[in-house]
């Protein structure tokens, strides 16, 4: 855990600190860009550029003189290396992007900027945001700060650790099939990714369109609900960015308004009164590791005991969301990935023949394994005769998928809760080798990315490693379209009565 | 049905990916085992479901949304040096590439 924000460890915290002269936006920047060095060895970072962070300070500390009260003033945060930004390199931690910089910023950068927050950097991720445990990075694995032996998770593994670590109060992070969720789970933070759509993907480097969502990491549900406000809202620039919607104006102060509105009316000893908290039996299935399961259990009763009430639901075709996403997000890969052709940018290749070889051997030495396996089943689930057979096979039971959730939410439940991930972070390297055993950790997120509803992970307590030592448990909650200020009040109101987000690596609270 | 190894030869020009002969055995491997996972869909009942493609239209109707059709400022040489800063090949504002027309 690093030093400075120990004293400081939620954005409101921090603000305070700033209006009470405690510090300067410069001051906190330069101690966090030493701690961020510091802490190299976790290999969170991959881009770190002092000048660039120190400019952006300098600007916040100026708005804070002239009476600026914005909330995000001076927050620090990075960006996971899938969302171009100017100045920092981009590389989605693949050799194929190595040394780029982007001649733009990404729509959510561009936001959080706007809002006053200080970036100190790019984060790892993984290879095209292609993974669960940050393996496949051009520059090698991340840590988990918790135990350095083990995974922070995936594909948003740095931003997790960099959140954890107390190296920023919050981090983006991009989520095609639970890939915020699962390493805030596997870190032992907070992650959101609000409804598809509801975040610009603008500048966010694709890799299955209908599938990726823009998220935010941090350490609680109302750093959360802040952070996500504020790269939410109609973009011109995403052809999918959702202007309106049942109703629903998607505009930047909609999910915060929401969630003030409910944590008002969330009063008492028993505040959840009345809400309906479906608890799919699929999800606590033998696949389930069962320590992780009653962590999951306490948090569930504790729910109760703010007045919840737990509702037993089925979603009969959670299994086939293993198979649906991985025919969907490859073919979908496999079409935005054409673009790394060695010509307008990328890698390109030493010797070659002409211009087909000179893509081809370009494209093989810069990508990965995992991406190249990605590539060639997008390609091949998308070829002559076999189109209706999987891709569109996979988007009816993608259909038959959303109606389940859509059942359980008209008559059922408010909220669906359960685990984002069957265990806890396994170590380094000790994910079996057949070409699917990563992916079927997978089971309980990726319903959430093909419905495009809203899923957020909070930790809710400890289970034992693969040496019997403590790692953080994260507790997942599904809301319907548009609920993210709802479900980020819920979080809030467990996070009030129960102190595991306060939890840090190191013992301290 | 299992791929061969021509078809994963097949599928790797078609992805413009350059295999070494010595990795095409393992890669025959893993496809198969993934196609296995895949086979799984074959087995629920679709008859009569839409595919879902955007998944807001499960519950709306979702329509692509077009611009305005008007011109929008063209670049000056600056900006679009800007913008070709990360070619591996250029020059004078094109894209230099193997010769391609004999």
């Amino acid at each position: 855990m690093s030093k400075f924000l120990k004293d400081f460890p939620t954005i409101r915290a921090f603000r305070v600190g700033l209006s009470e002269r405690k510090f300067s936006v410069q001051e906190a920047t330069t101690a966090l860009l030493q701690e961020a060095k510091d802490h190299i060895g976790l290999n969170a970072f991959v881009d770190i550029n002092d000048e660039l962070s120190l400019a952006q300070a300098r600007n916040a500390d100026a708005q804070i003189t002239q009476g600026e009260n914005n909330l995000l003033l001076g927050t620090p945060i990075a960006h996971k290396d899938i969302f171009v930004t100017e100045g920092w390199r981009t590389t989605a931690s693949s050799k194929i992007l190595a040394g780029y910089v982007s001649p733009f910023e990404a729509t959510v950068v561009k936001a959080l900027r706007a809002a006053g927050t200080v970036s100190l950097g790019k984060l790892s991720c993984d290879e095209f945001a292609m993974g669960s445990g940050n393996e496949h990075a051009a520059t090698g694995p991340v840590l988990n700060p918790w135990d350095h032996d083990v995974v922070p998770g995936g594909s948003s593994g740095g931003s997790a650790a960099a959140v954890a670590a107390g190296l920023v109060l919050g981090a983006t992070g991009t989520d095609t099939g639970g890939s915020v969720r699962q390493p805030a789970a596997l870190c032992g933070i907070c992650g959101i990714k609000p409804t598809y759509g509801v975040a610009s993907r603008f500048g966010m480097i694709a890799y299955a369109s209908s599938l990726d969502q823009a998220g935010v990491l941090a350490t609680s549900a109302e750093d959360l609900a802040v952070l996500v406000d504020t790269i939410s809202g109609f973009d011109a620039h995403d052809a999918t960015s959702i202007e309106t919607c049942q109703g629903v104006a998607n505009a930047q102060g909609r999910i915060l308004a929401e969630y003030q509105r409910h944590a008002a009316n969330f009063a008492g000893s028993k505040p959840l009164a009345g809400l309906r908290i479906g608890v799919p039996k699929e999800y606590f299935g033998e696949g389930l590791n069962s320590d992780v399961g009653a962590a999951i259990e306490t948090a569930l009763r504790e729910f109760e005991a703010l007045g919840a009430i737990r509702v037993d639901i089925s979603l009969p075709n959670t299994a086939y969301s293993i198979p649906a996403y991985y025919v969907i997000a490859p073919a979908e890969a496999s079409s935005n990935l054409a673009r790394y052709d060695a010509v307008r940018y990328g890698h390109r290749t030493r010797d070659y023949t002409d211009l087909e070889d000179m893509t081809a051997r370009s494209r093989s030495e810069g990508f990965g394994d995992e991406v190249r396996k990605r590539i060639m089943i997008g390609t091949y689930v998308l070829s002559h005769g076999y189109y209706d057979a999987y891709y569109l096979k996979a988007q009816r039971v993608r259909r038959l998928i959303a109606q389940g959730f859509q059942s359980a939410f008209a008559d059922q439940c408010d909220v669906i809760m359960g685990p984002v991930n069957p265990t806890v972070a396994p170590a380094i390297g000790s994910v079996a080798k057949d070409a699917t055993a990563e992916w079927l950790s997978d089971i309980y997120t990726l319903s959430v990315n093909l419905a495009g509803l809203p899923g957020m992970s909070i930790p809710c307590g400890f289970a034992p490693g693969h040496r019997g030592q403590p790692l953080p448990v994260g507790l997942q909650m599904i809301g319907n379209y548009f609920a993210e200020g709802r479900m980020l009040a819920i979080a809030n109101a467990y996070q009030q009565v129960t102190h595991w987000h306060t939890r840090r690596p190191g013992g301290a609270a | 049905m299992a791929l061969t190894e021509s078809d994963v030869t097949r599928i790797a020009r078609l992805a413009r990916l350059h295999l070494k002969e010595t990795e095409v055995p393992a890669l025959q491997t893993e496809l198969n085992q993934v196609m296995g996972l895949i086979e799984q869909l074959q087995s629920i009942d679709t008859d009569g479901v839409e595919p879902l493609a955007h998944p807001l239209s499960a519950i709306g109707e979702v329509g692509l949304r077009l611009r305005d059709d008007v011109a929008l400022p063209t670049n000056d040489q600056a900006t679009r040096d800007h913008f070709m800063q990360n070619a591996p090949a250029r020059e004078s504002g094109v894209f230099l590439v193997p010769r391609v027309i004999e």
